[in-house]
């Protein structure tokens, strides 16, 4: 059942003891990351009594169920026979896309990496900020910490490593970016990815009805503001941002 | 009189737990709750009530604690001195805790969490769907003095008076570990190394995992610092950018690029998360039919727990008020 030396995708793997994780490719692709999206829609709807949680990384959805009620080997088995059904590759992504448009500052001393990450991608710092801030990202997946958005996919320049040391402290709301992904973290987090911008976006608010606020499939535009009118937007609902459906 | 815990003194690791709030990991938010899980099946048997009531966590350090009116406690995790009015009481024990009388929670005497739970349960507000603090997501926070926390309805049976033997954990041991994911980016002789040497639990470690120190050099996969980010649970031992293995627990992030070697079984996080610093950890890796097995007896052992209760001996010399005690009742002639 450990079907780790297969090469071939999907592949159906165990995740700890109690998991499971149907992987639709080992690179971020558009396919793959819808794949994961629609499979895991599929097991929920599919209402299989064991399974207790269900979620997506970028490329792959993960299933948690009790193995001491229902074996490894049925599960894998229904896991194979959902596969068989379409082709996952083929999937639409999700329904109610938003577009949102987030105020940042890029750079300054709130986000001092940004001279080293466009030095790494070739680029000056305007031209990066111009780059980035003109790309319109998808949020791949949320995941990490509570409603954090993992956004892609930027240009091959970008396909920077996470540094060796971690970086002690990224505040809430700041804009990171690594292997061709940007990440906004909800909350201060220490990190390996390097800070390039930050934003007043309150990404997770456990007290409201809507606790996480992106949802995959999303579309994000990081634009650009001065230093000063970080301030400003702390204090505006979704700290500046403003969104609108995608039709 | 008002059914509530007031805290007066908190160390400051000391939170709410439970079992965690399911059902948001495809949101980034882990499931959280208590590190020492089998604490709360313990405290659960001690109490005679449900494992999923919300106690208090006290991470290396306890506190002093009033009851509002009278309740009745139990004390399990990392064994910690603690005293009512003054008075020396058993760990892993059920107490009656009267109104108005102070608990006092000294440091840990062993392990890293020791846990305080009531009869009926903490019954704060739930957020999200459980009561527990997620300190990683900013749900919830360590406990400050003068916090009065409501107490639930005690229906448990069992009285007070019992004491259990907890499964040993508090000072570090052997891992029982399964492949993952990502164990095929380590070379296999990087894998018997892993398994074979010794490691010491490293002053660095929270809710959301500990770090540990290779004795000999650290760890590296092929896949160095580009893999994509991929699910995360708890257990998963993660290797970072300069070689270490940090295990997760339960208030780790849901997805993560550090290459896993393995993940830890559930049975085993105890043992983790009470390892104090410096504590020796090993790993073994075992197949995930063994770990079937191992997890099912595991099961039963939490199901036993309550019928391997003893009563509480107390040394009649520090009874004070000794003579005051029934001590004679049920005692007949023997003809009966």
């Amino acid at each position: 059942m450990q079907t780790s030396t297969d090469t071939s995708w999907p592949r159906i793997r165990t995740a700890g003891f109690d998991g499971f994780l149907v992987s639709f490719g080992d690179r971020l692709s558009e396919p793959a990351n819808r794949a994961a999206l629609a499979f895991r829609d599929a097991v929920d709807r599919a209402g299989w009594d064991e399974v207790q949680e269900t979620s997506t990384s970028l490329v792959s959805a993960y299933l948690r169920f009790d193995p001491l009620a229902q074996d490894h080997a049925q599960v894998h088995s229904w896991l194979a026979a959902l596969l068989e059904d379409t082709d996952w590759y083929d999937a639409p992504l999700p329904e109610g896309r938003r577009l949102w448009r987030v105020p940042t500052v890029f750079g300054t001393d709130l986000a001092p990496q940004l001279e080293e990450v466009a030095d790494l991608a070739g680029h000056s710092p305007e031209a990066a900020i111009e780059a980035i801030s003109q790309t319109r990202v998808r949020v791949q997946t949320i995941g990490f910490a509570p409603g954090m958005p993992y956004l892609g996919e930027l240009g091959e320049e970008w396909d920077i490593p996470r540094q060796t040391g971690l970086t002690a402290r990224v505040p809430e709301a700041g804009l990171c970016v690594a292997i061709r992904q940007l990440v906004l973290f909800p909350v201060a987090t220490p990190t390996g990815w390097r800070q390039i911008g930050q934003t007043a976006f309150r990404l997770f608010r456990p007290e409201s009805d809507t606790p996480f606020v992106l949802r995959p499939g999303d579309e994000v535009l990081f634009q650009p503001v001065e230093r000063d009118a970080l301030d400003s937007l702390r204090v505006e609902a979704d700290g500046g941002a403003v969104s609108e459906a995608i039709e | 009189m008002t059914r509530e815990l007031i805290v007066h003194r908190a160390g400051p690791g000391v939170t709410v737990q439970d079992l965690g709030r399911p059902g948001y990991l495809a949101f980034g938010l882990s499931r959280g709750g208590a590190a020492d899980r089998l604490a709360l099946a313990e405290g659960a048997a001690l109490l005679g009530q449900g494992a999923d009531l919300a106690a208090v966590e006290m991470a290396g350090m306890g506190g002093e604690f009033e009851a509002g009116e009278d309740l009745r406690i139990a004390l399990t995790g990392a064994p910690m001195r603690a005293a009512i009015d003054g008075a020396r009481v058993a760990w892993n024990a059920s107490h009656f805790l009267p109104s108005g009388a102070r608990l006092s929670i000294g440091a840990v005497e062993a392990g890293s969490y020791g846990y305080l739970h009531l009869g009926g349960g903490l019954d704060c507000a739930p957020v999200l769907g459980a009561r527990g603090a997620h300190l990683a997501a900013g749900i919830g926070a360590p406990l400050e003095p003068g916090a009065r926390l409501p107490v639930g309805k005690d229906s448990g049976s069992g009285g007070t008076g019992m004491v259990l033997d907890p499964a040993p954990r508090f000072d570090g041991g052997t891992l029982r570990i399964l492949p993952s994911l990502q164990t095929d980016f380590f070379d296999p002789a990087e894998t018997r190394r892993f398994e074979s040497i010794a490691f010491r639990r490293d002053t660095r470690g929270n809710r959301m995992g500990v770090r540990l120190l290779p004795d000999g050099d650290g760890f590296h996969s092929s896949a160095g610092l580009s893999v994509l980010s991929e699910v995360i649970v708890p257990g998963d031992v993660q290797i970072t950018g300069d070689g270490t293995p940090y295990v997760l627990l339960s208030e780790c992030q849901t997805t993560g690029g550090y290459p896993r070697i393995g993940t830890v079984l559930p049975v085993d996080l105890p043992r983790v998360a009470q390892a104090q610093a410096g504590a020796t950890l090993r790993f073994r890796f075992v197949t995930l039919d063994e770990a079937v097995g191992i997890e099912r007896q595991e099961q039963s052992h939490r199901a036993g727990l309550r019928k391997d209760l003893q009563p509480l001996i107390r040394d009649p010399r520090r009874i004070p008020d000794l003579l005051s005690y029934q001590l004679v009742s049920g005692v007949t002639a023997g003809d009966d």
